[in-house]
């Protein structure tokens, strides 16, 4: 903190509110302590809200969230004073993160305030200590954003206004370089990290009412950002891109552990959901993230493996009666899935931009149409129309029946579970051959093709069968995951292989979780297919309005962050200027040249 | 200079042998346009060709002919005895690589990574080679590496390899576009106004980036409106006025020629303007070449010492 001051402008650049440092972080402190201790008191006086906030010295529910984010706010606070054992808290800004916290610890207390009077009906039915509680995280708030602000000010351009002076004041410089520590030190702290992140994720399944999910994705709205700005992320990153295999296998293995933390196999289910909206988005994402192909038709591709693995897999009413293993059903789909990917890339894909989108789009309900068609009236008999095919049977692999309860461990893992860790191998599948081709001859030929196809044509890049291999290379990952997604859900029928339909994955959704999360990158649409699933399977009143909300969700990202939630290298430096790379430097080379 | 530049020697003639480039009777037609109308054009085995003629003469459609992104109407273009495919990325494998005249990067796209893409033609791992990564695709990938960065140290943008290319300043990204054009081995380069809007000093730069090139042993050609550059620079300049070619031959040939200055500054029309209006229009030419001679006063020199010496 004391260097950070040092070298900050002579005028102390003050926060968004005009108050002194001293009282400011005095009112920080003040506030949070008190948000801390508001936790431990009654907020309401029945039981009937959920989660139990009447009882005196022992938070529950939400009350637990504000008090994780008071103690956040504080423990960044102190850091921010430089309390020896925690500066390694904010190596970038420390009042930036302090700011967002204290603004989250804010939202939740009084989401949960807001959420007691409605849901009960009227003021009456807050104790004090919710009103306490308010108080507290509102002084909090106004002293963290009375601190001042990490960067200095521009003095030629000062904020016009308010919101632009909270946006600057939200600003922080980039940590600097991790100091090396030893391998085992670094791995640890990578794994810590993503234990880290397997706790928030199974704690955003495991909510069992609406309200401390809507308070936990509050909280974890303000906490990103914070790290963000405190400069954690940003070190993380710099650990992962040291340890690349160690991150992947970290990753792989938090994801493998989270069947063993669920006794509920409901909760499951939205697991392996996730996994498969997430490996078919990830699919998607090397044709539209990059090979640049805008296709809205790719749910269709998901629909060729799951039909097939359906016809194969000895399912009774089958109009083929053969009864493949699970791996040989896997090859048949992705088979099918690639030859009807190759059969519909072929003519589309001499068109460009919109008009490949509308015919993929036209390509995605023909496929369905088609499947409803075939039920021996309207066409040969194949698929049983409308009706799907149900009674998909259990993957079976050497002996281990997918269906049935299994105790491993002394874990008991149920039906979704192993379908779970099922989906987890085709997932951990797609991830490499896409990183692979990605950091490849191939992957750069589909960039440039993204980037100016004439000029990658000029350049000897067979522009018509690169974009054939990219889009036969995505049909066929999803018919992989399709194949998987007939087992779990027992049935396919064709409403599930439409544009748009409830209930994720489908072709809108499937796109939508690739621009949110982030095109060209590994875990944007996974990120982005998890947030797109759990969000309306936990909030009743967000799937009634889902397109709506889905579409403000998209506007708002394109406005304030184009490059989606994660940013690979090229589209950070596409979307903001970053400076770094900016700045021409007087070419060396250049003058010689002259000289001679 | 390129792998393939050995095997297929033609049959047709001796002197189609040392021609790398000959284009026989191009004719291109859009509709009722004719936009290029049978020329011909030959480039040597390491000589520089300079085509040039006012805005609109066809310049650009004769390139575009020459390297696959149209087919002629008439007449055919061939590389080193063997006649051109008609795709721009078969064109580009067979030896021809050509800048755009607008650049065209991959923006997004680092300066290390753009060339790597030049390399596209020279390397063949396929799919299945970059998932399974054996030690044939890594050999492959360092040895592209290798390759590009030797690239960038002869244009001298080495230090800028993970910049994108959309950062870079204007000259340097004419000089990656050269880069990213040597990396698919050509035995001809097609530069289309690799100096348009350039400042002096990199005009000057990209005239030495060209003649070493040239002295790599590959054939250039060079669409260039910059006169002083293009006398400067070629061998031979070729000239091309409504899609017909006017005069070819050396640039004092050029340069003298009466129809060329007519072409680029129209006939004098019936009434002759009097002796004392020429003179005066002449006077005042020369004071606003004075001035401009005054302030790049060094630079200006240095061109002139330089063209002497390349000449």
């Amino acid at each position: 903190m004391t260097t950070t001051t040092k070298t900050t402008a002579p005028a102390p650049t003050g926060g968004t509110l005009p108050l002194p440092p001293g009282i400011a972080r005095l009112l920080a402190f003040g506030g949070a302590a008190g948000t801390l201790l508001s936790t431990f008191l009654s907020w309401t006086y029945t039981k009937e809200f959920p989660g139990n906030l009447t009882v005196y010295g022992y938070p529950g529910g939400l009350q637990l969230l504000t008090l994780t984010g008071a103690l956040l706010t504080l423990a960044f606070l102190l850091s921010g004073q430089g309390l020896r054992g925690l500066r390694w808290l904010t190596p970038g800004g420390p009042n930036s993160a302090v700011r967002l916290l204290a603004l989250g610890t804010l939202g939740v207390t009084g989401y949960t305030v807001g959420a007691i009077i409605k849901n009960l009906g009227g003021l009456i039915n807050v104790d004090p200590g919710g009103y306490i509680a308010v108080t507290m995280a509102l002084i909090c708030a106004v002293g963290a954003l009375g601190l001042p602000s990490d960067v200095p000010q521009d003095a030629d351009h000062p904020p016009a206004n308010p919101w632009e002076q909270l946006v600057h004041s939200l600003k922080a410089p980039a940590p600097g370089r991790l100091k090396d520590h030893p391998g085992w030190v670094e791995i640890l702290i990578i794994s810590t990290a993503f234990a880290l992140g397997l706790y928030l994720f199974t704690f955003g399944i495991d909510t069992d009412y609406p309200e401390l999910f809507v308070g936990f994705m509050v909280l974890v709205a303000f906490l990103f950002p914070a790290l963000g700005r405190a400069g954690l992320t940003g070190q993380l990153g710099q650990l992962t891109a040291k340890h690349r295999n160690v991150t992947v296998t970290a990753a792989f293995v938090a994801a493998f552990v989270f069947p063993f933390t669920q006794s509920n196999d409901a909760y499951a289910t939205i697991g392996t959901n996730i996994l498969i909206f997430a490996t078919v988005a990830l699919g998607l994402n090397v044709v539209v993230g990059l090979a640049g192909l805008l296709d809205l038709g790719y749910v269709a591709f998901l629909g060729v493996g799951a039909y097939t693995a359906a016809l194969v897999s000895g399912a009774p009413t089958s109009s083929i009666g053969v009864t493949f293993p699970f791996w040989a059903a896997v090859l048949t789909g992705a088979v099918a899935s690639l030859i009807f990917g190759v059969l519909i890339g072929a003519p589309t894909l001499r068109l460009r931009g919109d008009y490949l989108a509308i015919v993929t789009l036209g390509f995605g309900e023909i496929f369905r149409i088609g499947v409803q068609n075939l039920d021996g009236t309207s066409g040969p008999d194949v698929t049983n129309g409308p009706n799907g095919i149900p009674n998909i049977p259990e993957v079976e692999i050497l002996g281990f029946n997918l269906g049935e309860e299994h105790t491993i461990l002394g874990f008991e893992l149920g039906r979704f579970s192993n379908y779970f860790l099922l989906m987890l191998v085709c997932t951990i599948i797609v991830v490499t051959i896409f990183r692979r081709a990605d950091q490849s001859r191939i992957g750069r030929a589909w960039v440039a093709i993204r980037e100016d196809e004439t000029a990658a044509r000029a350049m000897g890049i067979n522009a018509f069968r690169l974009k054939l291999l990219a889009f036969a290379l995505g049909a066929t990952l999803a018919g992989v995951a399709g194949t998987v997604q007939a087992h779990v859900q027992y049935t396919v029928t064709p409403e599930q292989y439409q544009f748009v339909e409830a209930v994720p994955p489908n072709s809108a959704f499937l796109l939508a979780a690739v621009i949110l999360g982030g095109m060209g990158t590994v875990s944007g649409p996974l990120i982005g297919a998890a947030l797109l699933y759990l969000i309306p399977a936990k909030l009743q009143f967000v799937q009634e309005y889902q397109l709506l909300l889905f579409g403000l969700a998209l506007v708002l990202l394109m406005r304030f962050r184009p490059e989606g939630l994660i940013a690979d290298r090229r589209k950070q430096l596409e979307f903001h200027d970053t400076g770094q790379l900016d700045v021409p430097k007087e070419d060396t080379g250049l003058n010689d040249k002259v000289g001679v | 200079m390129t792998p393939m530049a050995s095997d297929t020697i033609p049959a047709k003639g001796t002197e189609a042998a040392a021609d790398v480039l000959d284009a026989r009777g191009v004719t291109m037609r859009f509709g009722g346009l004719t936009a290029v109308r049978d020329v011909d054009l030959t480039v040597a085995q390491g000589e520089i060709v300079g085509l040039i003629g006012p805005n609109g003469a066809g310049k650009t459609t004769l390139f575009n002919c020459m390297t696959g992104l149209y087919t002629p109407t008439e007449g055919t273009v061939s590389y080193k005895g063997t006649v051109l495919p008609n795709r721009s990325h078969e064109v580009t494998k067979a030896g021809i690589a050509r800048t755009f005249q607008n650049i065209r990067l991959f923006a997004n796209m680092t300066v290390l990574e753009n060339v790597l893409v030049g390399r596209h033609t020279r390397t063949r791992e396929g799919l299945w080679s970059a998932l399974l990564r054996g030690p044939g695709f890594k050999r492959a990938e360092a040895t592209s590496e290798a390759r590009a960065m030797e690239l960038l140290e002869f244009t001298g943008l080495a230090a800028k390899r993970d910049h994108l290319a959309r950062n870079l300043p204007y000259g340097e990204q004419r000089k990656l576009e050269i880069a990213r054009a040597l990396a698919s081995q050509p035995g001809l380069l097609l530069l289309d106004e690799p100096t348009a809007g350039m400042n002096p000093q990199e005009t000057r730069a990209t005239r030495e980036l060209v003649f070493a090139v040239r002295d790599q042993g590959i054939s250039v050609l060079v669409i260039e409106h910059d006169m002083r550059f293009i006398f400067g620079l070629c061998d031979r300049v070729a000239v091309l006025v409504q899609g017909e070619k006017l005069v070819e031959g050396t640039p004092d040939v050029v340069q003298s020629d009466d129809r060329v200055v007519a072409a680029y500054l129209g006939t004098p029309f019936e009434g002759v303007p009097e002796d004392e209006a020429v003179d005066e229009v002449a006077a005042a030419e020369n004071a606003a070449a004075e001035n401009a001679a005054a302030k790049t006063a060094r630079s200006g020199s240095t061109t002139e010492t330089n063209k002497e010496g390349d000449a």
